[in-house]
C-alpha cells in the first residue's frame, strides 16, 4: 500500500541529498520519462512539468519521519534539502526494493544545477516535437531563462546519455 | 488560409442555471459545440463521483465547458475597450475555453492512475487529429488548430490568452466554483462573479485586477477553499473513486493473467493492452464504464464482482485516519491471513490543495500570482494587500485516508485475528 511512497525514497536515497524542490520535482519527472517506476502525475505549470501529487507524496513521508527536510535561507528566498534519516533507512532495508539503474541516473541528475535539469524536464516534456520546434518551444515557454543555444544542446546530449545508461 | 467561419445570421442562446444565458454569435462556436467530441461531453459528469455523496451533483462537463466559455466571452466583451487587448485573439481563446476539456474521459483521475492515459494528452488529440473538431478548426486557418492546443496545454506564447483559461483566477475555476456549488446543493462556493469581471484588466503578462475589487477576489478564494475540502476531497466520494480504481486495477489483472471474462471487451482490450486509439478512446463514456461494471457483477471472480456491487450499490469503503508504514504493513498481513486481498481492500488516499500561493523563485509550485492594479498604475501582489489571503497563501492543506471494507472484517470468524485489525484501524 506505500509501494509508490517508497520509490520516492529509494530516489533521495540513491541520490544521497536532494537541494531545492524543484531539482527533486525535475529529477522525478525525468527518472519517469526514462520509463522508471514512478506514478506521478505532472502538468505543465508555467515554469515547467510539476506533479503536485509528488509534492504530497514528499510532505507525507517528511511527516510520517522517513524524509528529512531542512529549508535554509538562500539570498532572499527559502531552500529545501532532503535526504533519508535513520528511520527511512530501516525503512528501505526492510521494504525497500531496488530499482535497477535508477541510481546512476539519480547521481548523474543531482550533480547537474537545477536551472539545467528545468531545461532538460523542458525538453522532454515536448519530447514528440522535432528537435528544432523543441528549441524554439523552449525559448518560447522559457523565455525569462534564457537558454542559450549551447545549453539546449547541452540538453539534448544528456537526455541520449541518459537513455543509453537505462538501455 | 482564409478563416471560413464568420458570425451566425442570428445569436444562438442556451439556457443555463449558473449564467442564465450562453450566448453563441460566432459560426466556429456553434459548429465546434455540434461536434461528436463536445458532444460526448454530456455522457461525462463533471465530478466523477461526487453524485455518490451530493446527490444533485449529476452535471456534466459539456456543461462546465459551456460556462467557461461564457465567462471567457464576458471577459473578452470588456477587453474589447481596453488597448491592451488583440481583438484578433478573440475566437482563439473562446476555442480554448470551450475545448479545455474535451480530452477528459470518464471517472478521469481513476482511469489515468490506472491506465496511464492522458486526458490533457487527448485533448491535444483531439485538437489536432483525425476529428470533427479538428476539422472545424482548420476553416480558421492551418495553424489555428495547433494554437488551441497551445493555449490549453499552457505552452502558447502569450501568456494574457493562457492566464484567462489557467490561472490562479480563471474562467475554469470561476464556472467549477460556481457550478458544482449550484449542482451539489452547497451555499460556500458562491462569490461575486460580476464585480470580478468588472475589475479584471489585460495585460501583457496576464490578467490583473484592479485594487478596488480586491474583496470579491478574496471571497473568490475562500469560497474555492471552502469547495475543496466540503465537496471535492469529501471522503465519501474518496471512497467510491477508490474502488473505482480498483475495479479497473482488478478487471486489467484478471485480463493480463488471461482470464476469460463472460462480457466481451471491446471497449477495454486496448486500454488493457496499453494501445488505446484516439476513436477506442472518444468511444468511452460513462454509459459504457456502466455497462460493464453492471456485468462484471456477474463475473466467476470475486473480488471484481464484489468491487463492482459495492460501486453499483453503493456499499463503500469505511476510512480512518491514515496508519503508520509498520501498521500499514501489518494490517495486509492480517487481512491476508483473514483471507481478505490487501491490494483491493486496503487503500491509502491522499488529498491536498493550496488555496493561494504567490509566486517564489525556484519554490513550490511556481503559481502565477493574482496581481492587484492599484489607482497610481503599481501592481501589487493580492496576499501583500489582503491579510485574509495573506493568512492562507503558501499553506498546504492535506488530508491522508486508510479506506478498508468494514463488513468484511465484521464477517471474520478469527475473533483473535478480527481485533487486532479493530485494534489498529480504531487507534
Amino acid at each position: 500500500m506505500f509501494e509508490d511512497h517508497l520509490k520516492v525514497v529509494t530516489l533521495i536515497q540513491e541520490a544521497g541529498e536532494v537541494v531545492g524542490r524543484k531539482k527533486l520535482q525535475k529529477m522525478v519527472y525525468i527518472a519517469k520519462k526514462l520509463n522508471f517506476p514512478f506514478q506521478e502525475k505532472y502538468q505543465f505549470h508555467f515554469y515547467g512539468p510539476y506533479s503536485e501529487e509528488l509534492t504530497l507524496k514528499i510532505e507525507e513521508l517528511c511527516n510520517m519521519g522517513y524524509i528529512h527536510e531542512v529549508k535554509e535561507k538562500v539570498s532572499g528566498y527559502s531552500q529545501y534539502r532532503y535526504a533519508v534519516n535513520e528511520e527511512g533507512q530501516q525503512l528501505l532495508s526492510t521494504y525497500g526494493a531496488e530499482i535497477e539503474k535508477l541510481g546512476s541516473c539519480v547521481r548523474s541528475m543531482n550533480e547537474q544545477s537545477s536551472r539545467f535539469l528545468e531545461l532538460v524536464s523542458t525538453v522532454m516534456y515536448f519530447e514528440k516535437l522535432e528537435k528544432d520546434e523543441i528549441k524554439e518551444k523552449v525559448q518560447t515557454v522559457k523565455a525569462k531563462q534564457k537558454y542559450t543555444e549551447e545549453e539546449m544542446d547541452e540538453a539534448f546530449t544528456y537526455i541520449d546519455s541518459l537513455k543509453s545508461q537505462v538501455q | 488560409m482564409a478563416k471560413l467561419l464568420g458570425k451566425l445570421h442570428e445569436e444562438k442562446v442556451f439556457k443555463d442555471p449558473v449564467h442564465r444565458y450562453i450566448h453563441v454569435r460566432d459560426e466556429l462556436i456553434w459548429r465546434l459545440i455540434g461536434t461528436r467530441e463536445f458532444q460526448r461531453l454530456r455522457r461525462i459528469r463533471q465530478l466523477g463521483t461526487t453524485y455518490l455523496t451530493f446527490h444533485g451533483a449529476e452535471h456534466s462537463r459539456f456543461s462546465h465547458s459551456l460556462g467557461v466559455y461564457e465567462i471567457t466571452r464576458r471577459i473578452i466583451d470588456i477587453f474589447q475597450e481596453k488597448k491592451t487587448w488583440d481583438p484578433e485573439k478573440r475566437l482563439l481563446v473562446l476555442s480554448a475555453a470551450l475545448l479545455h476539456d474535451v480530452g477528459h474521459g470518464p471517472f478521469s483521475h481513476s482511469f489515468e492512475k490506472v491506465f496511464g492515459v492522458d486526458h490533457e494528452e487527448f485533448s491535444r488529440d483531439i485538437i489536432l487529429g483525425d476529428t470533427e473538431v479538428h476539422r472545424v478548426l482548420l476553416q480558421m486557418g492551418e495553424d489555428f488548430p495547433v494554437q488551441v492546443a497551445e493555449v490549453i496545454a499552457k505552452t502558447h506564447r502569450d501568456k494574457l490568452i493562457v492566464s484567462l483559461i489557467s490561472s490562479q483566477i480563471d474562467a475554469d475555476r470561476m464556472d467549477y466554483l460556481l457550478r458544482d456549488a449550484y449542482f451539489t446543493g452547497v451555499s460556500y462556493g458562491n462569490f461575486d462573479i460580476e464585480r470580478i469581471l468588472r475589475v479584471m484588466r489585460p495585460t501583457e503578462e496576464g490578467v490583473v485586477i484592479k485594487s478596488s475589487g480586491m474583496h470579491a477576489v478574496e471571497d473568490y478564494i475562500m469560497s474555492r477553499y471552502q469547495m475543496y475540502w466540503q465537496v471535492y476531497f469529501h471522503p465519501v466520494t474518496r471512497s467510491a473513486e477508490v474502488i473505482l480504481s480498483k475495479i479497473l486495477h482488478r478487471a486489467k489483472e484478471l485480463y493480463e493473467t488471461g482470464y476469460t471474462f463472460k462480457r466481451e471487451l471491446s471497449h477495454f482490450k486496448t486500454l488493457f493492452e496499453g494501445n488505446v486509439s484516439l476513436q477506442d478512446y472518444i468511444s468511452l463514456d460513462e454509459g459504457v464504464i456502466h455497462y460493464y461494471f453492471q456485468g462484471w457483477m456477474e463475473e466467476e471472480d470475486k473480488i471484481l464482482s464484489d468491487l463492482c456491487h459495492r460501486f453499483i450499490d453503493r456499499k463503500l469503503f469505511k476510512y480512518t485516519e491514515m496508519v503508520s508504514f509498520t501498521d500499514g504493513h501489518l494490517l495486509s498481513s492480517y487481512f491476508t491471513e483473514a483471507g481478505i486481498n490487501p491490494k483491493y481492500y486496503l487503500v491509502v488516499d491522499s488529498s491536498s490543495d493550496l488555496p493561494y500561493d504567490f509566486y517564489r523563485p525556484g519554490e513550490k509550485e511556481e503559481r502565477l500570482p493574482i496581481n492587484l492594479l492599484k489607482p497610481n498604475g503599481d501592481i501589487r501582489e493580492l496576499s501583500r494587500e489582503s491579510d485574509v489571503v495573506e493568512a492562507i497563501s503558501g499553506k498546504r492543506r492535506t488530508d491522508h485516508k486508510l479506506y478498508y471494507p468494514l463488513d468484511l472484517i465484521e464477517a471474520i470468524e478469527d475473533k483473535t485475528l478480527k481485533s487486532k485489525i479493530k485494534e489498529i484501524l480504531n487507534r
